[in-house]
Formats: C-alpha cells, sequence, structure tokens
C-alpha cells in the first residue's frame, strides 16, 4: 500500500516529517532544512511509494536528517552511510535507498566508499550537502574547504587544493551528476525526482551555507548573505565539463546536471552474471521480500 | 524452527575449520555476506561466494573491512541474516561497527579466525590473542558473545549456535575461531535440516502505530522489523530512548547501556558453554579453550596416567565468561592450569572469578605454533606440588 | 481576491529571512514580535499578493511556514497540481 500525498492545507513537507521531534537542532540560516522540503517535493512528484524508501546517512548536520524524516531511517557511522546503504539495497533490492549525508562524512573519511559505489554503479541516490566544512564539530577544514578560508583546524588559513565532488564521482562511474545550491529549490527537487527515475548511482551535491562556522569564521556574512551570494553567483551550465567545476569562497559557482548518462547497475551486473554462469542452478531474490524471511529466516507464523 | 533445506548440505564430508564455517552459516539461514579477503579468514567467504548463489543470497567483497562490516548491517536491517569473516587486523578495523550492532542491538556475527599479532604479525600461523579485543575492542560499554570451536565439526555446530544466540539476544556474536581450526581438516557431519534448530528474527506482531523499536517488556530483547514494511522506524548510533529517537541525556544513557549490559550478563548461566570433566574431586583443573583445548586434553591424559587428579574445563563460551563455574570450582580445587595461544588474557577472568580461593597458573605461548603437551603438563604437576 | 494563502508555524522559526527575501511578490516582513525563543517570525504584510506558490515552503530551512493555492483539496489518487511556476 503506498502513500501518496495529496494537497490540502498542511505543510506539504510535514507528512514526511517526525513532527515529534521538531524544532530541530539546524542552526538559523542553515540550508539542510531547506534541502529536506526539496526531498519532500521530489518525493511526492515522483510519486514514491515510501514504504520501499529507506535513507540512511552518515555522521554531521547533514547526518541528522535521518532522525528528522519519517522514513525506515538509518543514522549510521561517519562516513559509512554508503557501504550500509549497499547492505540494505542487496538485502532487499525493492527499496529505493537514499544516501544523506555531508561533505566531510561522504567525501573524507567516506571517500572510499564513495568511489566504490560510484564504480559498481550501486543504485543508490546520494545527497551531498557540502557546506564547505566540519560542521557539527565547529567548523574544521573539509576535503571541500576552498583555498585561503578560515577555519578552526587552519587558523592560518587553509591551503589545501579542495576536492571537486562532481568531478570526482563522474571520475569513478557516476551516472547521475548535479549539482545545485539552497537557493535552487526548484531545480534540487527536480534533480532528486530524476535521480528516483535512474538506476545506478546518483549523485547530487548541494551547496549549502553554514552560517555558523563556515560564513562567520570568513566573514561571509549570515545565511541569507550566502543565499543571495548563491542567486548572485550561479551560472546554470548543464553539461559542463566536470573538470570546471571547482569552487572558490567568493567566486562563480556553476550548478546544473552535468552526467546522465546509462550504466548497467550493480544488480543488473550481478543477476547477468550469474544467469550467465550457473543458468537456472542461480537462486534470485524473493520478488516481495529480498533475501528477508526465506524459511531459514524468520519464522512463518511471524511473518507478515 | 528448523533450518532451510536449501541452506543445509545434509552428509558426511572432509571439510576443514574455514569451510566447515561457511556451511554452519548457510545452515543458520545466513544469506548475506559482506568480506574482505585476510589470511587465514578467506576460505569462508570464498566458499560463501561460490555456495550462496545456488541457495539464495548474496555475497560482496567490499573495498575494506570498514565497509565489510557495515554492509553487513544494512543487510540485517534489509531482513536478512547476515555475516562478515576476518582476521586480526580486520577485526581491528571491525570494531567501531561492532559497536555500532551492540549499540543498534543488530544481529550478526564476525567470525574471526586468529592468527599471530600484533599488526601484520604472522598471517598464516594461529594464536589465541584477540581474546580481550573481542570483549572489549570496541568503545563504550557493551556485552557481546563469543564462542571458540575447536574443531571442523564444532565451527560447523557452533556458528548456527552463534546465528541463533544473535538473533536470541539481538547482539553481535564473536566467533572466535583460529588458523588451525581453520585450516585443519576432519571428518564434519551435517545433520539433515530437520535436525537442526534454528532461531528466527524476534520479528514484532505489533502494528505501525503501537510498535516502538527499543521497546522490551521484561525480557530487554526488543522487538525487530526491517526496511520496507512500513513501520518508518528510525535506528542510531546515538544514545536512543524507546522510540529510537536520540535522546542524549544521563539518565537514557543509564536505562540504555546498563539494559544492554544485562541483556547479556543476566543471562550468562543460560549462554555460557563448557566441557567438564573430572573436575569434582580435581586438584588442578586445567581451563582451555579453541586448538589448545585438544593439546591440554593430551596433557591432561599424561598427567592422569601419573596418577594426577586433573579435572578438565572447556571453554565454548569464552563471553559472556563463566564466573560461577570457576567461582564454585575454586572452591575445592587447588589449582586452574590456564594454558592459552597468548601471553595471558583469558586467565585474568579465571583469576579475577578464583577471587584467590586457587591458584591461576597461566602456561603462555606467544603464538605461530601450539603449545606441546609438556609444557601444559609441566604446569599441572607444578600446580599439585 | 489572493489566490493563495501563508501559514507560519511561528514557534519553529528562527527568522533566518529566507521566505521574506525569496517570496516573489513580497507578501512578508519580518515581524517585531517574538516567539519564545527570541527571534522575530515573518508576517503578512501583502496578502493578496500571495499565489499560494509555496517557495517560501521550499526555502523555510526550519518547516515554519508554507503557502498553498486557495482551492479545494483534489480527490484522491489525482496528481498534485503543480506549483512550480517560479524559480
Amino acid at each position: 500500500m503506498s502513500t501518496l500525498i495529496h494537497p490540502s492545507a498542511i505543510n506539504p513537507v510535514e507528512p514526511f516529517l517526525r513532527s515529534d521531534r521538531m524544532p530541530h537542532i539546524w542552526c538559523p540560516g542553515c540550508g539542510i532544512g531547506t534541502t529536506v522540503n526539496c526531498f519532500a517535493q521530489a518525493l511526492i512528484e515522483s510519486k514514491i511509494d515510501t514504504k520501499n524508501l529507506a535513507l540512511v546517512s552518515g555522521i554531521g548536520c547533514t547526518g541528522r536528517v535521518a532522525g528528522y524524516v519519517k522514513l525506515d531511517s538509518f543514522h549510521t557511522t561517519h562516513g559509512r552511510a554508503i557501504p550500509f546503504a549497499t547492505g540494505l539495497k542487496l538485502a532487499n533490492p525493492n527499496l529505493s535507498v537514499v544516501v544523506y549525508s555531508g561533505d566531510g562524512d561522504l567525501s573524507a573519511i567516506g571517500g572510499n566508499h564513495l568511489i566504490h559505489a560510484a564504480r559498481r554503479n550501486i543504485d543508490l541516490k546520494v545527497i551531498c550537502v557540502n557546506n564547505l566544512i566540519y560542521a557539527m564539530t565547529g567548523g574544521q577544514t573539509a576535503p571541500t574547504t576552498p583555498g585561503h578560508a578560515t577555519t578552526s583546524t587552519s587558523p592560518y588559513g587553509t591551503f589545501e587544493p579542495a576536492f571537486n565532488l562532481p568531478h570526482l564521482v563522474e571520475a569513478a562511474g557516476a551516472v547521475y551528476v548535479a549539482r545545485w545550491t539552497t537557493f535552487h529549490v526548484r531545480q534540487l527537487a527536480r534533480s532528486i525526482s530524476e535521480a528516483f527515475q535512474k538506476k545506478g548511482f546518483s549523485f547530487i551535491e548541494v551547496i549549502s551555507p553554514c552560517p555558523t562556522l563556515y560564513q562567520r569564521r570568513n566573514k561571509l556574512g549570515d545565511g541569507l548573505d550566502t543565499m543571495k551570494y548563491y542567486k548572485e553567483k550561479s551560472k546554470t551550465k548543464h553539461g559542463a565539463p566536470t573538470s570546471e567545476l571547482g569552487l572558490t569562497m567568493t567566486g562563480e559557482i556553476i550548478v546544473g546536471k552535468f552526467v546522465d548518462r546509462d550504466r548497467p547497475d550493480y544488480g543488473t551486473l550481478l543477476r547477468t552474471q550469474m544467469h550467465e554462469s550457473l543458468g537456472d542452478k542461480y537462486v534470485d531474490y524473493d520478488e516481495e521480500q529480498g533475501y528477508a524471511c526465506g524459511d531459514g529466516g524468520c519464522a512463518e507464523d511471524s511473518c507478515h | 524452527m528448523k533450518a532451510d533445506p536449501r541452506g543445509v548440505l545434509t552428509g558426511t564430508h572432509f571439510l576443514d575449520g574455514d569451510h566447515a564455517c561457511c556451511e554452519g552459516a548457510l545452515a543458520a539461514g545466513a544469506r548475506f555476506a559482506a568480506g574482505y579477503p585476510i589470511t587465514p579468514s578467506t576460505e569462508v567467504v570464498e566458499r560463501f561466494a561460490q555456495r550462496v548463489p545456488t541457495v539464495g543470497g548474496c555475497f560482496i567483497q567490499m573495498e575494506d573491512e570498514l565497509a565489510a562490516s557495515i554492509t553487513l548491517q544494512g543487510a540485517v536491517w534489509g531482513g536478512a541474516k547476515a555475516f562478515t569473516v576476518t582476521s586480526g587486523p580486520g577485526f581491528s578495523l571491525m570494531m567501531e561497527h561492532i559497536g555500532y550492532a551492540a549499540m543498534t542491538e543488530t544481529p550478526c556475527v564476525f567470525v574471526d579466525v586468529q592468527r599471530g599479532g600484533p599488526s601484520t604479525g604472522l598471517p598464516t600461523l594461529p594464536a589465541q590473542a584477540d581474546m580481550m579485543q573481542a570483549r572489549w575492542g570496541s568503545h563504550g560499554d557493551y556485552e557481546i558473545i563469543a564462542l571458540c570451536p575447536n574443531s571442523p565439526q564444532e565451527c560447523f555446530d557452533l556458528t548456527i549456535k552463534a546465528f541463533n544466540l544473535a538473533e536470541e539476544f539481538r547482539v553481535p556474536v564473536m566467533f572466535m575461531m583460529d588458523e588451525v581450526v581453520g585450516h585443519m581438516t576432519e571428518k564434519v557431519v551435517i545433520p539433515p535440516a530437520d535436525q537442526i534448530e534454528v532461531v528466527p528474527r524476534k520479528h514484532t506482531h505489533k502494528s505501525v502505530e503501537d510498535y516502538l523499536p527499543y521497546a522490551t517488556n521484561g525480557d530487554m530483547v526488543p522487538e525487530m522489523v526491517h526496511a520496507g514494511e512500513g513501520y518508518k522506524f528510525h535506528v542510531t548510533g546515538l544514545t536512543h530512548d524507546e522510540r529510537g529517537y536520540p535522546n542524549m541525556t544521563p539518565q537514557v544513557q543509564q536505562k540504555l547501556v546498563t539494559r544492554l549490559q544485562n541483556k547479556i550478563r543476566s543471562a550468562t548461566d543460560r549462554i555460557a558453554m563448557f566441557e567438564e570433566d573430572s573436575t569434582a574431586d580435581a586438584d588442578v583443573i586445567v581451563v582451555s579453550y579453541g586448538i589448545t583445548s585438544r593439546v591440554a586434553q593430551r596433557a591432561i591424559d599424561m598427567a592422569r596416567d601419573r596418577g594426577l587428579k586433573v579435572g578438565k574445563l572447556r571453554l565454548i563460551t569464552a563471553w559472556p565468561f563463566p564466573e560461577n563455574k570457576i567461582r564454585e570450582l575454586a572452591n575445592h580445587t587447588k589449582a586452574f592450569v590456564v594454558p592459552e595461544l597468548n601471553l595471558g588474557q583469558m586467565v585474568r577472568e579465571v583469576e579475577r572469578a578464583a577471587g584467590g580461593k586457587a591458584k591461576t597458573i597461566l602456561v603462555p605461548h606467544a603464538g605461530g605454533s601450539v603449545h606441546h603437551p609438556e609444557e601444559i603438563l609441566a604446569a599441572i604437576q607444578e600446580a599439585v606440588r | 481576491m489572493a489566490k493563495g494563502r501563508v501559514s507560519i508555524v511561528v514557534e519553529r522559526c528562527k527568522a533566518c529571512g529566507f521566505c521574506v527575501e525569496f517570496c516573489p511578490t513580497k507578501v512578508l516582513a519580518l515581524s517585531s514580535a517574538f516567539n519564545s525563543k527570541g527571534y522575530h517570525p515573518p508576517h503578512v504584510v501583502a496578502p493578496d499578493k500571495c499565489s499560494g506558490c509555496d517557495l517560501c515552503g521550499m526555502y523555510c530551512p526550519d518547516f515554519a511556514i508554507y503557502g498553498h493555492k486557495n482551492q479545494e483539496p483534489k480527490p484522491e489518487g489525482k496528481a498534485p497540481e503543480a506549483k512550480n511556476n517560479e524559480g
């Protein structure tokens, strides 16, 4: 039974929230909540059956999304949302699995898992909220922090080159790569919807303010100033080469959809290979339940 | 309930411990494994990779042990029974996620085929030096269950037990093999599926409205669901309340963490398995586990041939440690002789439980081979003097 | 007659100012009132200009405001009418 949402006099995002946990912990002007609105909008427009939707997050401010959405949600360990999500998806291929996490979680400690999941083309929809900093722990340098920024672990200014995340995941094999900012609410919702239609590793980077740490320490104003900066300095360039998508502290932000290609996803490759090698000896997963509740998996009388 | 026959390779086989462990997992209903190659454990998942596609399941070799140890937990929350396999260096990498499994009460099995350490150590040679790590390796207060097989047959039988305990207590279970048991080939009898008892997942019967993911009603083990059933539940490694929501206060911490501990500790007498022989009037009791117990048996026989009254206590469950048994035996025996393939790990538990009522004598071995029976015999003889 | 209206969940608001700034028809302004956390929530200053586009709701990071069109909810099974004519 699906749970379609209909317009009425309630906030369209509310049915997707654990209202009993509001208000959330995110700071005034933080963009994570904005991305959640876009996510909810994408769910509505894609008519996703939320019963078969699971959301996995890591640790960090964005990682807290899992705790605020009313879905089967998993708040896992730092950097490991993607392998957890992989296990979830492989055990129950009927699930639509979203990974919702931050730039530090996904590209630093989680970097290895990011590139391997993209390489394998695991059918995951990864929403990477990039606030260019480690926010939850107090504003340390992230692999995405632009040069010459002041952070708590680079008090004299960063000097490391930063990751260009769309470029990284495209090279690793992602089939759908887009970047928006929290200003681009309609486009972000649309990209998330498109990712839901896509089979394979989809990666959507959302540039977002961290007014308390990144913006404040670098005298870049508050959340609203940052949103105005996004509005003014963003340039939509669909299909731009991902190598050209580097970010600086106050420079141009290229947004858009950069990669939308087709490669067989991990599940398809697995099944194809197994069928080829084993023929009818191959036992595939149960259509209804994945690998859950087989005769050896759980008691029949407690099956639903 | 009975095992699913599709996973049971009924018959008499000649298998090594690694292979037998894989068969045990399949017989127990495991349909998912995530692994990473590490000697001397790799054969377990190599066999699983070969067997499971014809049984009905999935294996994935992940990019590292950090991934493998959490991928299997994703599969558990997707509804499957799952495990991973490793040795020392990989076991160390998995520690954070063992803690995550304990905290989120994710039933699963971690197989550690112990080898010489520390660090890269002796990849192809045995040790039993991860025993304390199995218990204390992750941060924070938590309890696990650890089993020690001493033969390929036990690698089969006890793996099933490991999965059953994992489901019964919603806890990660450490399956502490060692390189000798893993690589020794012996007869393994696999019975028909209807003779194998398997514990199913403790799935809730409550409705979506009434279900609370971490509520318990007396037995300290909450009922479980999995993703895709409409429960829309939340799981987090943060300190959480019965709703599964983060609730980071000292009161909730106290309630949660003591329950995680008591869940296992209060059932120690039920969980702890051991093999006991001639302990009632023994002057010395040899306490051992894993491959060392087989060498110890030889030493015990030699000592008895020399007229010594020697008892045997073989730990099958290392954790929770059977303290009550040791306490009881300490009342009437002179000494415990504890041979282990390490420089003193489980001996500390024996000494602690003995409470000074009996001597505790360690027969250490830094690893790389097994004890000579004469070494253990010498310690027995010394103990009775 | 306004095409839409806005609902404000005053207690959730953290006065970030996004809704005020990005409303296409400048329906909102930050009020001088306080909520219990000490923030100034927005209030509607030009109700007739509201189209019910819900851009305010899309932007609000605190789920504290939303707009909706003044019309009957669609019956079960039909797709929601597209509100994205902005952005």
